[in-house]
């Protein structure tokens, strides 16, 4: 057993050591320590979605989990995703579709729907498939079902829906 | 949230009689943590032990405690001969949680009655002897069967209801020993001491769960909640059924958000096997199911709503 071990946690590729508070969530690593802002802190109790990551290719509440638990992990932020001057191809979607209005959910919503396409990707079911064991059929209720875990409270969907269905079906890299 | 130390385990003996409280996803216990809900003094970490793979046992399967509930809900196996698992699995939580979210924890998760998580209120659970909001309360999510006056919380998970269908075991290594049980007895009723969801010991740590062969039948699970999805089960029913010339040949019944466990009661299920499926033979099962049923006010529509679920799940299943 190891007590109070630190961690090295690679975020958008670049590796950081952490001794900080045991208590510190990896939501708070991100903004506070490392000054990654675009991750948001919403309900910070794993309800809304807005502070979704992706560790090691799959997306997480990161105000769920503690920094100190992620030694040796991969972790990919919006910042990891795009930049101002390269939007990724769902930063451009939701900003020609208006996914978005006040933008705070938006950073989770993509994170989410990059980690989402990767899941599909390799087959896995939803809730809303018909058959759990068979090919995944995608539809308007997939995508909505899959992405059940980000909430918008400006109400967005229709658009969000729209931005993501634009990418993947130009087969675009996230 | 309260301070704690904390510790990485390397292997599943540092886990076993460990003094601190284990975490792995962290998606129940942190957010119960920062409620201070939970003030673990030590929190020993067993995210690095291993138990993370699915694999044969027999005919059946064992689910290593440490799979994510994402991994066995689109894990190949489990979707061929389980498909029920995986259903109930995606009916719970959203995907960035069943990312994170474990088999082991899913089994341990605690109860969401608001009181619970309310350090201001009365909540036997929470603080023994302290009483209980929720009775003459906001009840809307608590249960109708099993229910003590001293709790009427309900176990909030979908997963375990399919497992207690399945006739799942939960494999249990404590300083003691290995020993197994089923996962309809793994949580228990409140009675006198709500403080206790399910049979864990003190040091004792879930390693696995065993799927036992999977069955030729029908596998459903239906969830009754307030939205289309990432909502707790209001009532939901999980079903195990096999026809055999116009007759109920097996059935398996398990039913969430109704109890303080995943509630299963063998004369039910006995009272479907061999009859041919009608209407009558729906409502006689549904009788017998709820005869003990008992609304606290808010939650008195779960009786009718148990009673039209299990009747549409039962249509379903035996449908030619």
């Amino acid at each position: 057993m190891a007590q109070s071990p630190a961690a090295r946690i690679a975020v958008n590729g670049v590796t950081y050591e952490f001794d900080g508070d045991v208590r510190r969530s990896l939501l708070d690593f991100l903004r506070r320590d490392l000054g990654l802002t675009g991750t948001k802190k919403g309900c910070d109790h794993g309800q809304c979605g807005a502070c979704t990551v992706m560790v090691n290719g799959r997306r997480i509440n990161s105000c769920l989990s503690l920094a100190v638990m992620h030694d040796g992990d991969e972790v990919t932020t919006i910042e990891g995703l795009g930049a101002a001057d390269n939007l990724s191809a769902l930063q451009k979607a939701f900003v020609s579709h208006d996914g978005f209005q006040c933008g705070y959910c938006t950073p989770g919503q993509i994170c989410s729907a990059a980690a989402m396409m990767e899941e599909i990707r390799e087959g896995w079911p939803s809730f809303a498939s018909e058959d759990v064991a068979g090919r995944v059929h995608l539809d308007d209720e997939e995508i909505r079902e899959r992405m059940s875990g980000n909430l918008c409270r400006c109400g967005a969907y229709a658009n969000i829906l729209t931005a993501i269905k634009e990418v993947m079906e130009s087969g675009a890299k996230p | 949230m309260k301070a704690f130390d904390y510790a990485r385990a390397t292997d599943l003996s540092d886990a076993i009689g460990a003094s601190g409280c284990l975490i792995a996803g962290g998606t129940n216990l942190l957010d119960l943590m920062k409620l201070e809900v939970e003030t673990p003094s030590a929190l020993v970490d067993i995210t690095r032990i291993g138990l993370n793979e699915i694999v044969p046992e027999g005919d059946g399967l064992r689910i290593g405690a440490l799979v994510t509930n994402a991994a066995c809900a689109a894990d190949p196996a489990v979707r061929r001969g389980w498909p029920l698992l995986s259903r109930a699995i995606l009916a719970g939580a959203s995907p960035q949680l069943r990312n994170k979210a474990t088999t082991a924890g899913n089994l341990c998760q605690r109860t969401r009655c608001s009181y619970f998580m309310d350090n201001r209120s009365a909540c036997n659970k929470r603080q023994p002897g302290s009483g209980c909001a929720a009775i003459g309360g906001i009840n809307r999510n608590h249960a109708i069967l099993g229910t003590s006056d001293a709790c009427i919380a309900t176990y909030p998970g979908d997963m375990a209801v399919a497992l207690a269908a399945l006739g799942a075991q939960v494999e249990i290594e404590g300083p003691g020993g290995t020993r197994h049980i089923p996962v309809a007895d793994f949580h228990r009723l409140p009675g006198e001491d709500p403080s206790r969801d399910n049979v864990l010991e003190v040091g004792e740590v879930i390693t696995a769960v065993l799927l036992p062969a999977p069955v030729e039948a029908r596998q459903i699970y239906r969830k009754v909640r307030d939205r289309a999805s990432y909502a707790f089960a209001l009532v939901s029913v999980a079903a195990v059924l096999r026809m055999q010339d116009g007759a109920i040949a097996q059935a398996k019944l398990a039913f969430g958000g109704v109890a303080h466990k995943p509630w299963i009661d063998p004369r039910v299920d006995s009272l479907l096997v061999g009859e041919t499926p009608s209407k009558a033979l729906f409502d006689k099962a549904a009788d017998l199911l709820l005869e003990g049923a008992e609304g606290q006010g808010g939650n008195d529509f779960k009786i009718p709503l148990a009673r039209r679920t299990l009747a549409a799940v039962l249509a379903e299943a035996t449908a030619e």
